[in-house]
């Protein structure tokens, strides 16, 4: 079956005053529809920027090359190579993104519920009663007690929590084919975090909608993704399906980042495992594997060069060339 | 075992009625609400909860940033309340804080250097070479190089940054550092070099921290003991090993229940309690226990009636009428 | 995994002490000056701005050298000349003299000195009294704070213009007046700049850190505060002093600042409106001296307000 979206080569490239910042480097993924797929990276290794370059959401003097086919049924096009105003009525209507701060993605001066009709009437031919009805029908859907009262709430009257709801209804006012989120509870406490989570895992089931859940939390992942992509300097540097992934990490960074978890059944006298150094200078092109300094496997190719995707398991590519079942560096066939 | 803090019924209410519109009645924010604990020397005490629980309030009022609405702080013998504001000044060298924000807390101005020098050449008379020594020496303590001491906080990561603060902090040999959330804003994998960095200087220094966190499961690995905070109050308070196999109080059922396991098979198989509801508003804390709200096992006496904070086992406190009785699945 | 004291022993190694840091300032400082050549390299107008700036400060303070003629010196056989490119010009007098056959780019090279000097000195006792007071009010705070700030909005609110026209019509014609008028009517606005800043600086992480390792008070307004006032302050006081040198002209204009015999741009405009018809050039001519020099001033101003604000630097227009 043909990927919903298929992402190939992406790069993405900010000019600044102080030098070019190669935030994003050759990227690439599929992303089936209906499916979860986990985006997980520390801040700087390019998550977000993937994700706002495929929506055409970067400033001017950015650089964007390679494609991301997004075939829905009925159509086909290449996300970056489309003109401004057909981007503009995708999103929020085919793709739809929320963000991490919630309070700054809504418009203050607006109530809730005219911002999600807004919506509804932009994309589409709701009338006014009808998206009335639609909004407030969406507002019950992620949870939100009394919708037909709180539709005439503002944002600031709102928790942080249930702002976020809010988004997340907005997001799927059109019933997208993906929706990207963009670590919508990195700002939320634990307890409620969780309570966002199960909401879009019910919302997904219900829906059907294809999830890019970006975070820097491997463990909110475990159970909520079907695949995980794992990102560091810009680069993709291991997708695998979830079990995979955890079972059977195939890159240095990927142990690295599980063995970080600290684990509710360790021993508090436990000592965690960290990875040493910090992450790269972005303001340097990549020549090599960027991992490269932090690595304990490193060895000499893996400064001469970028490591190419090598398929370990079906389905799990790595970007390394240190082979960690077999012990020793990767034979080329 | 010795104690080095004692803080003794400590409240701080804010009174929202100092702005320009004071209709309504009294607004009081009960931001800690008659908090009492002990810190033993040489030992972490880690306080968990929920943003808005007061505990980095608390955390403030102990060191005096913030005068406490009641209560006492006991530092071994002196009490820090009744303390003129000249004494605190000279006092604080033996009490110190990082804080969260590894970014505003160092001025953008000042070389690194210079930062850390602060603490020295207010209180000490060490000569220009006696501090740059001792800069150095507090640079490679913390991990970094000495060479950095010239240059400014804008050409650092957070982690490192978050590695200065310490060092600052550090530079009079404290008894006493209460680390405000210092690892929340930082990348996992570099959460875990502080949290090691911290251990380690424990050990060597034989510092007593208090750790503020809202993650249960990072704190574990530094914490010898664990009190959860909710809404101004202590719920429970237990060594961490202990806390985590035998929590008796809901929200802290809840909260370890909350934590993700990095392990899809078991994060399918598993229940997680999902608490209902938010935090309640610290201006109107509800009667009785104030997680009854939330809390799945509450019942008509816990609307009613206030739960005493108590000693359910020997060096296990908990504040429930239910504790070890009824469980969160 | 490297252990600490394995860590610790790889710092050592790179510890070259004093030479090496010294070095490394000394680098800094290079590094910086050519930072701030290539933030001014790349907002060209802010360049532009400021070499015009520089040009007008250096006839301020050779005038004496750089004027053809004396400024004040009377020859009625070659007044109303024209400038020296009409036909009738005379390769003597540049831009032509006045009524009075007063050269007129002596003049202006000379009026310069008035408007530099009362931009300057009214800028400096609003600058220096401004910030004083707005820090007493920001970190005083409470009823201090509430009083000084309404005496500084009540002083705001009076309508500008003529507040200066009638203090300069009670005080008198002279340089001295003109200076303490507009430094002391400026000094709410420093005041309110400076207690805002005050207050938020206040909220930053940096002063708590500093409370927190026993600084002392005054430390922290002379260490931790003040310097991070600096920067909004220069700001607006480059847009101040360009303002003052506009309403010193408005002034002279209508015969109010420095007595009549002082040549400056305002006494040049008063004094050419009559034949504004006829020699226009009597005016024109100071009249586009105000207007570069404001304008320059403004430029300047706007690159500094980018540039001392440090979450400006990284973006690209």
């Amino acid at each position: 079956m043909k990927p919903l979206l298929s992402v190939r080569n992406l790069s993405t490239r900010f000019d600044t005053f102080d030098g070019s910042v190669y935030a994003v480097n050759d990227v690439s993924f599929d992303l089936k529809a209906g499916e979860t797929l986990a985006v997980v990276g520390e801040s700087g290794s390019g998550k977000s920027v993937t994700m706002l370059s495929l929506l055409g959401l970067l400033p001017r003097s950015t650089w964007v090359t390679g494609s991301a086919i997004f075939a829905p049924e009925g159509f086909e096009l290449d996300l970056l190579s489309v003109s401004k105003a057909e981007l503009n009525s995708l999103r929020g209507n085919k793709i739809s993104i929320i963000f991490q701060d919630a309070l700054r993605s809504l418009n203050p001066v607006m109530t809730v519920g005219e911002q999600i009709t807004e919506s509804l009437i932009t994309h589409h031919q709701y009338n006014k009663n009808g998206a009335h009805k639609r909004a407030v029908e969406l507002l019950e859907m992620v949870g939100i007690a009394q919708p037909d009262k709180r539709y005439y709430a503002y944002p600031h009257m709102f928790s942080g929590g249930m702002r976020q709801r809010a988004m997340i209804a907005i997001a799927i006012s059109c019933t997208p084919d993906i929706l990207i989120a963009d670590e919508p509870t990195t700002a939320l406490d634990v307890t409620i975090q969780a309570q966002i989570v199960e909401l879009t895992r019910r919302l997904q089931q219900d829906l059907g909608i294809a999830v890019i859940w970006i975070t820097h939390d491997l463990g909110v992942v475990a159970g909520l993704a079907d695949r995980v992509m794992v990102m560091y300097g810009g680069t993709g540097v291991e997708i695998a399906p979830v079990d995979l992934l955890y079972e059977n990490p195939g890159h240095p960074y990927t142990a690295g980042l599980l063995g970080a978890i600290p684990s509710i059944a360790g021993s508090s006298a436990d000592r965690l495992v960290s990875i040493e150094g910090a992450p790269p200078d972005l303001f340097q092109e990549p020549r090599h594997c960027q991992f490269a300094w932090r690595c304990r496997y490193v060895f000499d190719r893996c400064w001469k060069e970028k490591p190419p995707g090598y398929i370990i398991s079906p389905g799990q590519v790595v970007k390394c060339f240190y082979d960690g079942r077999e012990k020793t560096p990767r034979v080329e066939e | 075992m010795e104690k080095l803090l004692r803080v003794e019924n400590i409240s701080k209410y804010f009174d929202l009625k100092s702005g320009l519109f004071k209709f309504g009645g009294a607004q009081v924010v009960r931001a800690v609400d008659n908090v009492s604990f002990e810190l033993y020397k040489n030992q972490t005490l880690g306080l968990v909860g929920e943003s808005g629980c007061g505990k980095s309030t608390l955390g403030r009022v102990i060191l005096r940033l913030q005068e406490p609405t009641s209560g006492t702080v006991y530092f071994e013998d002196t009490n820090l309340s009744l303390l003129k504001p000249e004494e605190l000044r000279r006092f604080r060298i033996k009490m110190q804080i990082v804080f969260q924000d590894s970014y505003s807390s160092l001025n953008p101005r000042h070389s690194i250097g210079e930062i850390i020098a602060e603490p020295m050449t207010i209180h000490t008379r060490m000569t220009q070479h006696e501090i740059r020594a001792r800069t150095y020496e507090l640079l490679n303590l913390v991990g970094l190089k000495p060479s950095h001491a010239s240059r400014f906080p804008h050409e650092f990561s957070g982690g490192q940054r978050q590695r200065i603060n310490i060092a600052r902090t550090l530079a009079l040999y404290p008894s006493f550092v209460i680390c405000d959330e210092p690892i929340s804003a930082l990348d996992v994998s570099i959460q875990a070099q502080v949290v090691n960095l911290l251990r380690d200087l424990q050990k060597e220094l034989g510092i007593t921290f208090l750790f503020i966190a809202h993650d249960l499961s990072m704190v574990k690995y530094i914490s010898d003991r664990i009190a959860v905070m909710y809404l101004g109050k202590i719920m429970e308070l237990a060594g961490s090993d202990l806390l985590f196999a035998n929590p008796l109080h809901p929200y802290t059922q809840s909260l370890i229940s909350a934590i993700p396991i990095p392990s899809p098979q078991e994060e399918r198989m598993r229940k997680a309690v999902v608490l209902e509801g938010e935090v309640p508003s610290p201006v109107n804390p509800p009667a009785g226990c104030v997680f009854h709200t939330r809390c799945p096992v509450a019942d008509d006496l816990c609307s009613s009636s206030e739960p005493d904070y108590s000693e359910h086992n020997p060096g296990h406190f908990v504040a429930c009428h239910y504790a070890a009785v009824r469980r969160v699945e | 995994m490297i252990t600490m004291k394995e860590q610790r022993n790889e710092n050592n190694k790179n510890d070259l002490t004093g030479l090496l840091i010294d070095e490394e300032s000394d680098r800094n400082i290079r590094a910086r000056l050519w930072y701030i050549w290539r933030l001014l390299w790349r907002d060209k107008s802010g360049l532009i701005g400021l070499i015009v700036f520089l040009v007008i400060i250096f006839s301020a303070i050779f005038a004496p050298m750089l004027a053809p003629h004396d400024p004040l010196k009377i020859d009625l056989h070659a007044s109303r000349q024209p400038p020296i490119w009409t036909e009738a010009g005379n390769p003597e007098h540049i831009l032509g003299t006045d009524n009075l056959g007063r050269d007129l780019f002596s003049r202006i090279i000379y009026g310069s000195r008035v408007s530099i000097m009362v931009g300057f000195l009214g800028v400096s006792i609003a600058f220096s009294l401004g910030m004083m007071i707005g820090l007493f009010a920001g970190f005083k705070g409470g009823r201090t704070d509430n009083l000084i700030m309404t005496v500084t909005n009540m002083i705001l609110a009076l309508p500008y213009l003529v507040f200066v026209v009638f203090i300069a019509a009670v005080l008198g014609r002279s340089l001295l007046n003109v200076v303490l008028i507009f430094g002391l009517t400026n000094i709410p606005i420093f005041v309110r700049v400076t207690r805002g800043e005050v207050l938020r600086l206040r909220e930053e992480g940096y002063i708590e850190a500093a409370i927190s390792i026993g600084q002392k008070t005054p430390a922290i307004i002379f260490k931790h505060i003040m310097p991070n006032l600096i920067g909004p302050l220069i700001t607006l006081a480059t847009f101040e002093m360009s303002a003052m040198i506009f309403y010193e002209a408005g002034l002279g204009f209508l015969g109010l600042s420095v007595p009549p015999t002082v040549p400056s741009w305002g006494n040049m405009l008063a004094e050419g409106r009559q034949f504004l018809t006829v020699f226009p050039w009597m005016s024109i001519y100071p009249g586009l001296a105000i207007v570069i020099t404001g304008f320059s001033m403004n430029l300047f101003g706007d690159w500094l307000r980018d540039v001392l604000d440090p979450r400006m630097r990284r973006m690209k227009k």
